[in-house]
């Protein structure tokens, strides 16, 4: 598994002061806030929140209101969610990539 | 409440939702409503989650009553028990009176009489070169981030497209902290004049609107050729551009905001029966309906899924169709007479918007053949062109063919481009390319959530 870079493409203009939350992204320990989305929570520490499945270029999220799908991304028991619109929980185990061993 | 009363169901709680659920429970009826977000407010009146400290006024700036308004109309609502509310729950699909939804606790399926659908709208998207790339969103995606998390969605930011959310998420955006690299609007400051007479029929937003342009100064760039976004792997390192006297510039960034004006939703709608015409201002299909928003038997529509007159066009759209819901119920309806006044004239400024913003049609015509118009799939429009001298110039044909549409996104941000690529190959009207039939679900469901109730 690819290391992250450890550099987000999210910026915070405000709303700091939120409690921590904890999670983890391709097994390295991540820090968000409670209330962030988990693509607000992965971006934050990540440039991306997956692969195209159909290109080599990496996906971000797109429309962040639930429209375009862009914006899935695994959880390391092989489920996806959809990272604009489910907040983002302490523990959540988040993968990059497909798990280990799942069939592609 | 009368008992054996029809069930009204609603989907989407946002300005036109929320005003069509208020009329209804003042009827004496209480609504189920089904919406997407965590709360109610739609999108242009989204609430941040719980914790988040910003005032309404820094949220909603000028907007701010209104919001307020809607927000407390609707918990208030919801407290006194008089509309069954069913947040974070998407509606997938519509047959047979029934509603089958993904709600937090799984499936679930909503009988419904009589059906109003507020599903409001998207940006509207045109293919730029490199648009696939992460870090570049769309324009609402931009504004979503700002005001519903507090972030801006890259360090060095380049707005691009047409429209008032244009101006509008730049403004914001500054205010908030955020660093803007350009604005770059298609749309000629010449075309903008000219729909300068329709949109009087709103004054006071003309003037705040310019006013807030004025404000942006040199970032703003008016009848601009976006000609590609440049990346690496990690996103947008710069746009390229043509300004209006025809010279090439370009602008270091790391994230790109793109979209021209809105795309009404309709999917929904045209599961439930509704029928639909090409409308050539607005450069999209829109459903057909009466003036109350009947759009078939026990179906209604409102708000900016019907037609995209904004927030305050869609409280009073709304109200139209609660009021011709509860008519055709038999039931008595307050007046309606100035309602369908303010829709006229909000009628008017939005046409004058839809010609000052325009579709960027020449643009999308003219796409690379390299160019990815399907983002889902990565499908360019070298591929769709082939669909289409192969199987002819229709959007179904094409979809089949060629995938265009056929994506998780169901043709959303690539459907209206397609229909012009369409057109273009083929040497037709964009109308006669055809609109995608809607497919259910509407949006991807877990195969799960139908094998565990088996």
């Amino acid at each position: 598994m690819k290391p992250h870079p450890r550099t987000g493409r999210i910026v915070r203009l405000s709303e700091t002061a939120r409690p921590r939350v904890h999670f983890h992204l391709d097994g390295s320990p991540c820090e968000a806030l409670a209330g962030d989305t988990v693509l607000t929570a992965v971006l934050s520490s990540s440039r991306h929140l997956r692969q195209s499945e159909f290109g080599l270029e990496t996906r971000a999220g797109f429309c962040l209101m639930g429209a375009c799908q862009d914006c899935w991304i695994w959880q390391a028991d092989g489920g996806r969610l959809r990272a604009c619109s489910t907040p983002v929980m302490d523990g959540m185990q988040l993968l990059t990539e497909a798990p280990a061993g799942w069939p592609s | 409440m009368s008992s054996g009363a029809e069930k009204v169901v609603i989907v989407g709680a946002g300005p036109a939702g929320i005003r069509a659920a208020e009329m209804l429970v003042s009827a004496g009826m209480r609504p189920v409503v089904i919406d997407e977000g965590m709360r109610a407010g739609g999108q242009i009146y989204r609430r941040p989650p719980d914790g988040f400290t910003r005032s309404p006024r820094e949220l909603y700036g000028s907007e701010v009553d209104k919001a307020v308004a809607l927000h407390g109309r609707f918990d208030q609502m919801v407290a006194k028990g008089q509309v069954d509310y069913h947040p974070q729950s998407s509606v997938l699909a519509c047959a047979d009176r029934s509603l089958h939804a993904l709600t937090p606790s799984g499936r679930r399926e909503f009988g419904y009489d009589r059906l109003i659908l507020a599903t409001g709208a998207t940006d509207r998207l045109a293919p730029v070169p490199g648009w696939q790339s992460p870090g570049v969103y769309s324009l609402g995606a931009t504004q979503i981030a700002l005001k519903a998390q507090g972030v801006a969605l890259g360090r060095k930011i380049v707005l691009a497209g047409s429209g008032p959310l244009l101006t509008l998420v730049t403004t914001q955006l500054l205010k908030a902290g955020a660093e803007i690299e350009a604005v770059l609007d298609t749309s000629s400051l010449r075309t903008q004049m000219t729909g300068l007479p329709g949109m009087l029929a709103r004054p006071g937003l003309v003037l705040r609107g310019m006013t807030m342009r004025a404000k942006l100064g040199r970032l703003y760039h008016a009848g601009v050729k976006i000609l590609g976004i440049d990346a690496d792997e990690c996103g947008p390192v710069s746009i390229r551009w043509q300004d209006a006297r025809g010279a090439m510039r370009k602008s270091v960034c790391d994230m790109v905001g793109i979209g021209w004006h809105l795309r009404a939703e309709t999917q929904l709608a045209g599961l439930a029966g509704c029928q639909f015409d090409y409308d050539v201002g607005w450069a999209q299909w829109l459903p057909r309906t009466d003036r109350m928003g009947r759009a078939a038997e026990r179906l209604y529509l409102a708000g900016d899924g019907l037609r995209i007159l904004g927030a305050d066009g869609a409280e009073v759209a709304g109200r139209l169709a609660a009021h011709a819901c509860l008519s055709d119920m038999g039931l008595t309806a307050p007046d309606s007479s100035a309602d369908l006044r303010r829709l006229r004239r909000y009628e008017r400024f939005a046409r004058g918007m839809a010609r000052a913003f325009p579709w960027p049609a020449e643009m999308v015509r003219n796409t690379p053949d390299e160019t990815v118009v399907c983002r889902c799939e990565g499908i360019t429009a070298g591929q769709l062109r082939d669909g289409v001298d192969y199987g002819g110039a229709e959007a179904n044909r094409v979809k089949s063919l060629a995938r265009v549409g056929m994506g998780r996104c169901q043709g959303r941000y690539c459907q209206l481009a397609g229909a012009e690529l369409i057109a273009a190959e083929a040497g037709t009207s964009v109308c006669d390319a055809g609109r995608l039939r809607e497919q259910a679900p509407v949006r991807p469901a877990p195969i799960g959530a139908w094998v565990r109730d088996a």
